[in-house]
């Protein structure tokens, strides 16, 4: 297949991808685990056959024309409610809008003063309502946890069944230039998140957006240099380590409040000078916190869907 | 301003549009990581840089690095 | 019609937007395409949220001279609710492209239509 059918082909979008079947085909499979897999397909393809014979096709064809009248009227419906509600909203830009009340006022004016961060909104995210964003991380943490169950396929099956066909066996072997652009491309990616992890409270930016960065910069190196690279620094140990300490630590961090009454702002940790690094107190700590959680479940996203392990 | 956010509009109508046009699932998750990008612009224009970062790193980054990787895994099966 | 339907133009494009992702959910099969048309539903509603908090001329929010005087900064609230919830749209993207794979190992189709007509086979 050469090179100029694959790219046609792929601009194309025909069957397969972005690579020919050479590279597709999978290079050490056993004779007996292909046997299960062709039989569990092709048990797959006759079902498909038998469900889909004369007599369904009538019953389905008036439950699906039926169905796209009632779905299209009902689209119809709701875009005509929702504009008829925006036609009474206020108008935009405007700054005397029913939603720049007092609250906003109140962030703005003493979100210096309280928290220290001339970022107002970081400020606001991890100080006035910092439960809000621990619920958050903890949301990060139970999404991964699930997708850990759904996607795990190397515990030992008892009755020997064949799992999910590892992934790792497919993957394009040492792709040159991927491999160099990578060399070059991680580290300026990585430095780029922790920057903007640790300049959370003072420039845009901060714990979720860092640690997305920083996320997306492991995926491009677990592409480029394969799972066998990445397995040194990322197991399982230090996932489990780097998320609970993360979110022990915030936990504890914030929670002093409920002993020092309601307003939890007045924690005697010094909020710095306004422009410093380690000004604002407590913000820091948490965006590195938040960004450390928020990598670690992008990074292991990505490696479930690959190889169904950390 | 306000002409530049226009165009920005209509290039996301553009594309909500052809992604629920688009026969071939590739090129349909290739249009909603053009959709999240021009969002993160979008945010730009409204003055919260903040979401613009968020956007592009989880948006344009992890959420189409995940789309590509479900359908390797579907074009996998298929292969075989 | 309100009075504010043409100044509103941005709102009327993220339900617009709204409503063309809720019709990719409704009117595709594949699994995928409906993941899609989900996320097109989010990123409208979050540009409806941050719409809100504009202000015209104002700029962003970070306080740099010190000077924390209200009638200079948009409204902070709405980009901090926003900033959470793109996050979120992210991991139930994974939940559910992974309950996407594990429907194909199944079923090795995506097509809700084969998927349901199979599931009433098994007499489920």
């Amino acid at each position: 297949m050469k090179n100029s059918d694959r790219i046609r082909e792929w601009l194309l979008g025909d069957e397969s991808l972005y690579y020919d079947t050479m590279a597709v085909k999978s290079q050490s499979i056993n004779d007996e685990q292909a046997a299960v897999e062709e039989e569990l397909i092709k048990g797959s393809l006759d079902q498909k056959e038998k469900t889909f014979d004369t007599k369904h096709n009538r019953e389905i064809r008036t439950v699906s024309v039926l169905y796209n009248i009632l779905a299209a009227v009902f689209v119809i419906f709701i875009f005509v409610n929702l504009l008829m509600c925006v036609s009474y909203l206020p108008p935009l830009e405007e700054s005397q809008k029913a939603v720049n009340n007092e609250v906003s006022q109140r962030y703005i004016e003493k979100g210096l003063k309280e928290c220290g961060s001339t970022n107002i909104v970081a400020g606001m995210i991890l100080d006035y309502r910092a439960f809000d964003t621990f619920g958050e991380s903890n949301v990060l943490f139970i999404a991964t946890v699930t997708v850990l169950i759904l996607m795990r396929n190397n515990r030992k099956k008892e009755d020997g069944a064949v799992s999910d066909p590892d992934d790792r066996r497919l993957e394009p072997k040492d792709d040159i230039i991927l491999q160099k652009a990578a060399t070059f491309l991680v580290p300026v990616i990585v430095m780029f998140g922790i920057y903007v992890i640790m300049n959370g409270h003072l420039s845009p930016g901060g714990g979720f957006s860092g640690g997305a960065v920083i996320g997306a910069g492991l995926i491009l190196y677990a592409n480029a240099f394969g799972f066998h690279k990445t397995e040194r620094f990322f197991t399982e140990k230090t996932y489990k380590w780097i998320s609970f300490t993360a979110l022990t630590f915030y936990c504890l961090a914030k929670s002093y409040s409920f002993f020092t009454g309601a307003n939890h702002l007045e924690s005697h940790i010094p909020l710095g000078k306004a422009g410093a690094i380690l000004s604002a107190g407590l913000i820091l700590p948490l965006n590195i916190c938040v960004g450390l959680v928020v990598a670690c479940t992008m990074y292991t996203f990505y490696c479930m869907f690959r190889k169904g392990d950390f | 301003m306000k002409i530049f956010l226009i165009v920005l509009y209509t290039f996301l109508l553009i594309c909500a549009i052809s992604v629920s046009f688009t026969k071939n699932l590739l090129r349909s998750v290739l249009t909603f990581m053009a959709f999240s990008l021009i969002l993160s612009v979008v945010w730009m224009c409204l003055e919260s840089p903040d979401l613009a970062i968020t956007e592009a790193a989880v948006g344009a980054g992890v959420t189409s690095v995940l789309f590509f990787v479900t359908l390797k895994k579907i074009n996998a099966f298929k292969e075989r | 019609m309100g009075p504010n339907l043409l100044n509103n133009y941005g709102q009327v494009i993220a339900m617009l937007m709204f409503v063309i992702g809720f019709a990719n959910l409704l009117f595709h099969k594949n699994m995928i395409k409906k993941i899609i048309g989900f996320n097109i539903m989010d990123s409208s509603i979050y540009l409806f949220l941050a719409q809100m908090g504009y202000i015209k001329s104002h700029i962003v929010p970070i306080a740099t001279d010190g000077a924390a005087s209200v009638d200079q900064y948009i409204n902070p609230i709405p980009t901090g609710l926003v900033l959470t919830g793109i996050v979120v749209s992210v991991s139930v993207t994974a939940l559910m492209l992974s309950l996407c794979v594990r429907l194909y190992r199944r079923y090795n189709t995506l097509d809700l239509d084969e998927i349901t007509t199979m599931l009433r086979k098994e007499g489920r």
